[in-house]
């Protein structure tokens, strides 16, 4: 087991805050009834994934997240949302009729990931040795070396998308 | 820090993620659900990453960031068109193709 000095450095501390804050916004995210609210929600939670990206040395990654998620994502989500509900609050029936049958399952997935993950991967710690970091660099090299086929095939995903909302959303 | 930790995360996002979708009838919502197990899936591909020192981790991380954004705008053009066609985004209105 890890001892009490082990647990309590400053970035499992940095981890244990934002995971709560991450916790608590996704929560609010399935549960409010007020669709601008539970896209701010989501705001938080995307906000604190970036700031466990740079936890887990992925700044490159971390920067992208707030310029996609947080900049562009967030902005088609209220747009979709003022496109599709004329009043801004709280809604009735956002949840199914049988909305209840989604804890048990959720529950059900958690004890089983939990169990698998605490059985696989137990007291096991990250590597902090700074030599082994991944940089920009070596990110680069690997979308532009090994990887540059699916990155085509992303473009074409991008433009595919680009002109299918174009298509979708236009008023004929 | 542990790897655990961050792959504990991932699976109380995800399943929260989970709950959502089964849960909600509002089409932007599951939209908003979705991008909660996308996010998940990002944690442990970063968390992997760095445990075997490796960047693949991070370049898939990226793809997916980049498929999650084609499919925000793909999927809020189709909420749009169904909006405008019946005046309602409820999930479980959407019935025609049941047998």
């Amino acid at each position: 087991m890890m001892l009490a000095a082990d647990v309590l450095v400053a970035q499992n501390i940095g981890f244990g805050v934002i995971a709560v804050i991450m916790v608590v916004g996704a929560l609010r995210v399935v549960t409010t009834s007020n669709i601008v609210h539970a896209a701010l929600w989501l705001v938080t939670v995307l906000a604190g994934a970036a700031a466990q990206y740079v936890l887990l040395a992925a700044e490159f990654v971390a920067v992208t997240q707030v310029l996609v998620y947080i900049g562009a994502v967030m902005v088609l989500f209220l747009f979709g949302t003022m496109l599709t509900r004329a009043r801004i609050g709280a809604e009735k029936d956002v949840n199914n009729k049988n909305w209840f049958m989604g804890v048990p399952i959720a529950v059900l997935l958690l004890a089983t990931m939990l169990l698998a993950l605490n059985d696989g991967f137990g007291d096991e710690k990250l590597p902090a040795d700074p030599d082994t970091l991944v940089n920009t660099q070596m990110i680069s090299d690997q979308i532009f070396g090994p990887y540059l086929l699916p990155f085509w095939a992303l473009s074409f995903v991008l433009l595919a998308a680009v002109i299918g909302a174009i298509v979708l959303a236009r008023r004929d | 820090m542990l790897v655990n930790q961050f792959l504990m995360l991932g699976a109380v996002l995800f399943c929260i993620g989970v709950y959502g979708v089964i849960a909600r009838r509002n089409a932007v919502l599951v939209l908003m659900s979705i991008e909660l197990i996308l996010n998940s899936v990002n944690i442990n591909l970063l968390a992997f990453a760095l445990r075997n020192g490796s960047a693949d981790g991070h370049t898939f991380a990226l793809y997916v960031i980049a498929v999650a954004a084609a499919e925000v705008g793909v999927g809020l053009a189709m909420v749009l068109l169904v909006y405008r066609n019946r005046k309602s985004i409820a999930l479980d209105d959407l019935a025609e193709m049941k047998g």
